[in-house]
């Protein structure tokens, strides 16, 4: 007791080192976005993100104990069996026994791996009951998102293409002398994963994204959410999140599209339900033209009202 | 056939051709040939492994220093075809050519004038997809896999596909002899079930082989015809399909990352049992393995696209078949370090990359076993960590193997021995450069940053600089192998014996070192406890 106070007042003291230890190592969930130094997947700010966390840290976790016992026993074997120490070689030459043994044993730990997996896929694959649909469209090099809907009621006309943002496209062009390091919002570092305008959604409703392209295959992804969902010309891939708490979550895209593929990042604003709608509402005001042709039709039948200069890509 | 062959060359028999083009272009014999093989799969390795330096070089810090873009892409893009079809493949066919009828006891390959030509393709298809680089457009940008819509927009497609034309028919022609040698002229006594491990695992690569690059050739026929004669497989826009193309690409391609690392576990399971002086654990079994991973290759294709939308059934069978792969590389993965337990064990350089391999390419199992995880890979996917992942089964994996291969057999190539201090100081230099190189690539993966980019948010930046570090180690210590290898093969005056490491076993530790032009031309009278398997049931 000379040191150190009381055990309980010790443990939790050692508790929250162990927590602020693990959050610095695995980039806990209040980092939204990519750490320096981060070492493991992020946990990530969606409902669903904890699945594809907790996958990863029992798969990691299994691996790690079967290369400790199989990394030991070679250890082992090349200390004790070595020529310079005398070792003679033994005749033998198989086991059955041991051989159904670790034939059997990996059969047990992927069957439980595989049972998990597959309740992850179930959820992931399950976009029905969502609130609001927004259509994610890729370009080279740049996204595309219409509102499609929200809470039942049809959306016209609000969608814009959202590229990268200024600074980074001018610091990232060939020796432009300009320092990456300097491109920060808010005291981080934004370079190449902020755009000119993102993607506003509300918290605590269940989003479904429906998922095309215009030119090439691109996939869009943000690790925070959890998954990346491939944007395919001509085909139409859903996916879909449910954000509970306010954040900015930013991602890349992450299918080769072309030169510039390192340069369409993705930005998600996720706003409080009250705020998303009065923002809806303006994008919504400037729309005064008749009802258009809404929902899942061609990207360039939707004109932009506000967007910086549209260059359609031939579609 | 070997007779007839034998006949004709009678006059020559004793040495090779004086006349250097007679020798080395017209060259009918197998180990000459496999000198071939080996050479340009050397020479590919640097080549590819500059295009790398020029990779980890731009990306040592963020911010675009050295390279375009586009320029980026096709160093990527070029750095896979040539590492994979240029480095690796032929380096396995030119081991398979010198030493597989030496370990079953034939004169040489079956059909010897097609060794020749499916050796000489190789250097002309390279040429032609290199030469793209100094065309107007630039070479292939599109990645390695050559993916669609994208792979069309590319001005040399037609190129590349002719170069991957002529690399499949010469990887076909390699197959095909290789079968015929293994199942038509074993000496009399080598049964199937006596084969050296590394001779079973070219036999059921060599079938992989025929079973797949067809089926690449019509991918990527199906790519030319898309660009240049107004077909639609690929064009959503004319009723096709662009992941089509990647259901093809990647039937074709599993099994050819297969046909990439069955060979190395050949080689590995014939150094292990050398140094250990104990014959392999579980011959059955390992051969067992071997075709079972072969037979798997066929049925999960689909895991590389997990992230394209497949229906929900799809994933969760490609999800399942392929963890099941684990099974079989567990028990061979078991069955070496019990190859190693109870041995009296020796730790030469050929050793010391088989031990590398064996601990590194787990690794790389691991991250494949995390992959294989349907909801992780959608994090995962065309990450980083799918690049580390990739590059320690085929750096640590396969390249190590073929340089323990190297390393195992060199004497007997050349009749001297290697450096065995520099070929240790080439293994520790690698084997820690290498883990500098890739292991913190995973977790670049994990915290996001996408992979086949040239330049990336700041957040990345101190793993990427120290994975360009382990990058630039890595290759200079490739020039230690370059070293090594033309020291013992013109220099070294230390002389090989015919049986060279202590606890070698096989036919081809009988013959004298270095192996003359021309062996077993009397098929040998085989003494089972000569064999590393003979006495095994």
């Amino acid at each position: 007791m000379t040191s150190g106070g009381s055990r309980p007042e010790r443990c939790k003291r050692v508790g929250t080192a162990i927590a602020a230890f693990a959050a610095i190592l695995f980039g806990a969930a209040v980092q939204a976005n990519p750490q320096p130094g981060q070492l493991n997947m992020p946990r990530g700010a969606s409902e669903w993100s904890a699945v594809p966390y907790f996958l990863n840290n029992l798969a990691l976790g299994v691996c790690v104990v079967i290369g400790v016992l199989v990394f030991g026993a070679m250890a082992i074997a090349m200390f004790r069996f070595r020529k310079s120490r005398g070792a003679v070689a033994e005749p033998w030459t198989h086991n059955t026994r041991l051989e159904i043994v670790w034939t059997t044993i990996p059969v047990i730990i992927l069957a439980v791996l595989a049972y998990l997996a597959t309740d992850g896929l179930t959820t992931f694959a399950n976009t029905t009951g969502s609130q609001m649909t927004v259509k994610v469209t890729g370009y080279q090099w740049k996204w595309r998102y219409d509102y499609i809907d929200y809470m039942g009621k049809p959306i016209n006309k609000v969608g814009f293409l959202s590229k990268l943002d200024r600074r980074s496209d001018d610091t990232r062009q060939l020796r432009s002398g300009m320092d990456p390091t300097a491109v920060t919002v808010d005291g981080y570092n934004t370079y190449l994963i902020d755009v000119d305008r993102p993607l506003v959604v509300p918290v605590g409703v269940k989003i479904r994204f429906v998922i095309t392209a215009a030119d090439v295959i691109h996939s869009w992804w943000v690790p925070q959410l959890g998954w990346k969902m491939d944007a395919i010309p001509g085909m139409i891939n859903s996916a879909w999140t449910k954000i509970p708490a306010p954040g900015v979550f930013r991602g890349q895209c992450a299918e080769l599209c072309g030169q510039d593929h390192a340069f369409m990042p993705i930005v998600v604003k996720a706003m409080p339900q009250a705020e998303f709608e009065q923002w809806l509402a303006a994008q919504q005001q400037p729309a005064a033209a008749p009802p258009a042709s809404a929902a899942t039709a061609a990207p360039a039948a939707i004109p932009t009202p506000v967007s910086p200069p549209v260059a359609v890509v031939g579609g | 056939m070997a007779h007839a062959v034998t006949q004709a060359h009678h006059d020559d028999h004793h040495g090779a051709p004086q006349n250097f083009f007679q020798r080395w272009c017209m060259s009918t014999n197998h180990k000459d040939i496999g000198t071939l093989y080996l050479v340009f799969a050397l020479i590919a390795f640097f080549l590819g492994g500059s295009f790398a330096m020029l990779i980890r070089a731009e990306l040592f810090q963020p911010g675009m220093q050295l390279v375009q873009p586009y320029f980026f892409n096709e160093l990527t893009t070029l750095h896979g075809l040539i590492m994979i079809f240029g480095a690796i493949m032929p380096a396995f066919v030119g081991l398979g050519n010198w030493m597989i009828p030496l370990m079953v006891g034939a004169p040489d390959m079956a059909l010897p004038r097609m060794n020749n030509l499916s050796f000489w393709l190789l250097p002309f298809a390279f040429v032609l997809l290199l030469s793209t680089m100094f065309m107007p457009g630039g070479g292939p940008a599109g990645g390695w896999t050559m993916y669609p819509p994208l792979s069309l927009q590319g001005a040399s497609l037609a190129y590349m596909v002719f170069a991957v034309h002529l690399m499949g028919i010469s990887s076909i022609m390699g197959a095909i002899n290789i079968i015929a040698t293994i199942l038509n002229m074993r000496a009399p006594g080598m049964d199937l079930l006596k084969m050296p491990v590394f001779v079973w695992s070219w036999l059921i690569t060599a079938f992989l082989l025929i079973a797949v690059m067809p089926v690449l050739a019509g991918a990527v026929t199906m790519l030319l015809t898309d660009k240049y004669f107004g077909t639609n497989f690929f064009n959503a826009a004319g009723g096709g399909d662009p992941v089509l193309f990647q259901h093809i690409f990647w039937f074709f391609g599993h099994p050819e990352v297969y046909i990439m690392i069955l060979p190395a576990f050949g080689i590995i399971s014939e150094v292990i049992p050398t140094f250990a002086r104990k014959p392999i654990f579980g011959y059955k079994a390992m051969v067992f393995a071997i075709a079972s991973i072969a037979f798997l290759s066929f049925i999960v294709w689909a895991h590389h696209m997990f992230a394209v939308g497949l229906p929900m059934g799809a994933e969760i069978f490609f999800m399942y078949a392929t963890m099941l792969i684990a099974v079989p590389t567990g028990v061979k993965v078991f069955n070496w370090v019990s190859t190693m337990w109870g041995g009296s064990m020796t730790f030469e350089t050929p050793m010391l990359w088989a031990i590398a391999f064996v601990i590194l390419f787990t690794i790389g199992g691991f991250s494949g076993l995390m992959l294989a995880l349907a909801p992780a890979d959608f994090q995962y996917h065309d990450s980083y960590f799918v690049v580390a992942h990739f590059h320690y089964v085929l750096v640590t994996g396969a390249a190590f193997a073929i340089i323990a291969g190297v390393y195992y057999w060199l004497p007997k190539w050349c009749g001297r021995m290697y450096s065995e201090t520099w070929g240790k100081v080439h293994f520790w230099s690698s084997v820690i450069s290498v883990n500098v190189l890739f292991f913190p690539q995973h977790f670049l993966g994990l915290a996001g940053m996408p992979r086949r980019i040239p330049d990336y948010n700041v957040a990345f930046a101190n793993f990427n600089m120290v994975s360009s570090i382990g990058g630039f180690w890595f290759g200079a210590s490739q020039l230690v192998f370059l070293g090594v290898i033309i020291h013992a093969v013109f220099l070294s005056k230390k002389k090989a014996t015919d049986r060279v490491w202590e606890g070698a076993r096989g036919l081809e530790w009988t013959v004298p070192s270095p192996a003359p032009h021309h062996t077993f031309e009397v098929p040998p009278v085989i003494d089972d406890h000569d064999l590393a398997h003979g006495n095994i049931h």
